[in-house]
């Protein structure tokens, strides 16, 4: 790197350090700027008032809940997905690697939908959901659904690429040297994906605060009910309670900017396993 | 504590890796498995550790059939070609492992770790290097760190797949010696995997040349050598500059 003719000139790299940094205020910091600059347009006091509104608290409560278990069951899932298709070898196994990349492929209203055509009143089980009073459109459990479907991918993708980095051999050390398969797991498997493991819990929680399409389809949008934070986001935009949104709004962006924080500090972990 | 291999067959697909494959390693003996890549030296050793499964044929350890106990339960150290050290763990606690997941009935003290542990470490002069990660070693320490964690359990066979396959020449040869000199002192039968002919005439007491899943001819180094049974053998072994050992 010390050799000056294998570098830019000096205005080459002006430019385009200018240009990127252009880019990044434009499109990046101007935006989330704005929200807080909005958000807190007409002062603390009216912040603070639509932070604590029972409308907007209920909206939290609920997306932390439909965070609450659609990440863990993601978790466990993507665990379960990453460990068959990496350390076994078995027929249909390009066929489930397809299958989990689907809620990336699909449009999130489509994830919304598919819950409805299945459990809405019309939809396969609707009748006997009906009969028996269990409703799951437009209530909690179809909110959860729609982002555990749709945040699915992210823990086992991420596990994925970094177990079959690793291969299998120090599994197979393991259990020539006596180790159960619980043992194996706890001992040395986990340890080897912890981080990687945590970057994709990470992704998956950012995305499951952040959904949208999928949620919206399947909630209704009772107020107080099954309004998550970015639906509640798009009821106060639509009623011109721009400083209302705009709060909500920046309660997601701080949540969104500790995420990416977290991921950052993440990355150069899970690359040092990875090595 | 011998191994004897009958008829074994394994198939990965369509792809036949061993062909009905039998072999006796008695205790004591130092056996080498020579071939071509593809042959099927690896699948057998895998075989042997009970890392893979025969579609047919039987393994005995110590005249005991072990065809179908879990590489878990046939007590067998094991050496990875990559060595596969716990990346997250020191090189000590990468040799207690084995002890560590011992049911609690049967696992030593702490203390008693400790002092295997060492013990081990003095075996492959590594004593300084405990506290490192796998990451911070070298090559031939990697190896040698391998060793003493598949020794640490008592195994009673020792399978070292390519074991100086990653090394440069000069420390493949020392360690090759040192094996060699472990191996007498220990009186376990040892079977290792190995592409380098001269490797397996210098280090072997007996060789089993493989090819396409058959085995072609087993012998003492001078053996094979001097009295190829085939073509193949002959052609195989032709360029070796003989170091036969015992002489």
């Amino acid at each position: 790197m010390t050799n000056s003719h294998a570098q830019d000139p000096v205005l080459v790299r002006w430019i385009l350090t200018g240009m990127a940094l252009t880019a990044l205020v434009l499109f990046i910091v101007l935006p989330l700027a704005v929200v807080f600059v909005q958000a807190l347009e007409k002062g603390w006091q009216a912040y603070r008032d639509t932070v604590v509104q029972p409308e907007t608290v209920s909206a939290i409560e609920l997306s932390l809940l439909a965070v609450g278990i659609s990440v863990p069951l993601n978790l466990l899932f993507g665990l379960a997905a990453a460990w068959a298709i990496t350390k076994f070898q078995f027929q249909g196994k390009n066929v489930l690697t397809a299958l989990i990349d689907i809620p990336f492929g699909v449009s999130p209203v489509i994830s919304g939908l598919v819950w409805v055509l299945v459990f809405g009143a019309q939809g396969w089980f609707g009748p006997w959901l009906v009969e028996h009073d269990i409703s799951i459109i437009f209530a909690v459990p179809g909110i959860i659904l729609a982002t555990t479907f749709v945040t699915f991918p992210f823990v086992a993708r991420e596990l994925i690429a970094l177990m079959e980095s690793q291969g299998t051999e120090e599994e197979e050390a393991a259990l020539s040297l006596g180790a159960s398969g619980w043992q194996m797991f706890f001992r040395v498997t986990l340890p080897n994906i912890k981080w990687g493991l945590l970057y994709g819990v990470v992704l998956c929680t950012a995305r499951a605060l952040g959904e949208f399409g999928a949620v919206s389809v399947v909630s209704g949008h009772i107020r107080g009910q099954t309004n998550t934070l970015p639906l509640h986001v798009e009821i106060l935009y639509n009623e011109y309670n721009y400083a209302g949104a705009f709060a909500v709004a920046s309660l997601l962006s701080v949540l969104t900017v500790i995420t990416l924080a977290l991921k950052k500090a993440l990355e150069g972990k899970t690359s040092e396993q990875r090595g | 504590m011998s191994i004897e291999v009958q008829q074994v067959r394994k198939v990965f697909g369509t792809y036949e890796a061993l062909k009905g494959v039998s072999l006796r390693i008695e205790t004591g003996e130092l056996m080498a498995l020579l071939g071509p890549s593809g042959s099927g030296k690896t699948t057998l050793l895998r075989i042997i550790a009970g890392l893979e499964l025969p579609d047919s044929g039987i393994i005995h350890l110590h005249d005991e059939d072990a065809t179908r106990s879990t590489a878990r339960d046939r007590q067998v150290g094991f050496v990875f070609q990559h060595y596969a050290l716990f990346r997250h763990m020191t090189v000590f606690e990468n040799i207690a492992f084995g002890l560590r997941v011992r049911p609690k009935s049967i696992r030593p003290t702490e203390r008693d770790i400790r002092v295997r542990v060492h013990d081990l470490l003095k075996l492959i002069q590594l004593e300084w290097l405990g506290d490192r990660y796998p990451s911070q070693l070298s090559g031939g320490q990697r190896q040698r760190v391998a060793l003493a964690r598949a020794l640490a359990v008592e195994p009673r066979v020792l399978l070292l797949d390519e074991p100086f396959g990653a090394l440069d020449a000069k420390v493949r040869r020392e360690l090759r010696q040192w094996l060699r000199r472990l191996h007498d002192d220990l009186h376990i039968a040892s079977v290792f995997v190995t592409h380098d002919q001269e490797e397996a005439l210098e280090v072997a007491d007996r060789v089993a040349i493989l090819s396409e899943g058959n085995i072609e001819q087993v012998g003492t180094p001078d053996d094979v050598y001097r009295h190829p049974v085939n073509a193949f053998v002959a052609e195989f072994l032709r360029d070796v500059k003989p170091r036969v050992n015992g002489v």
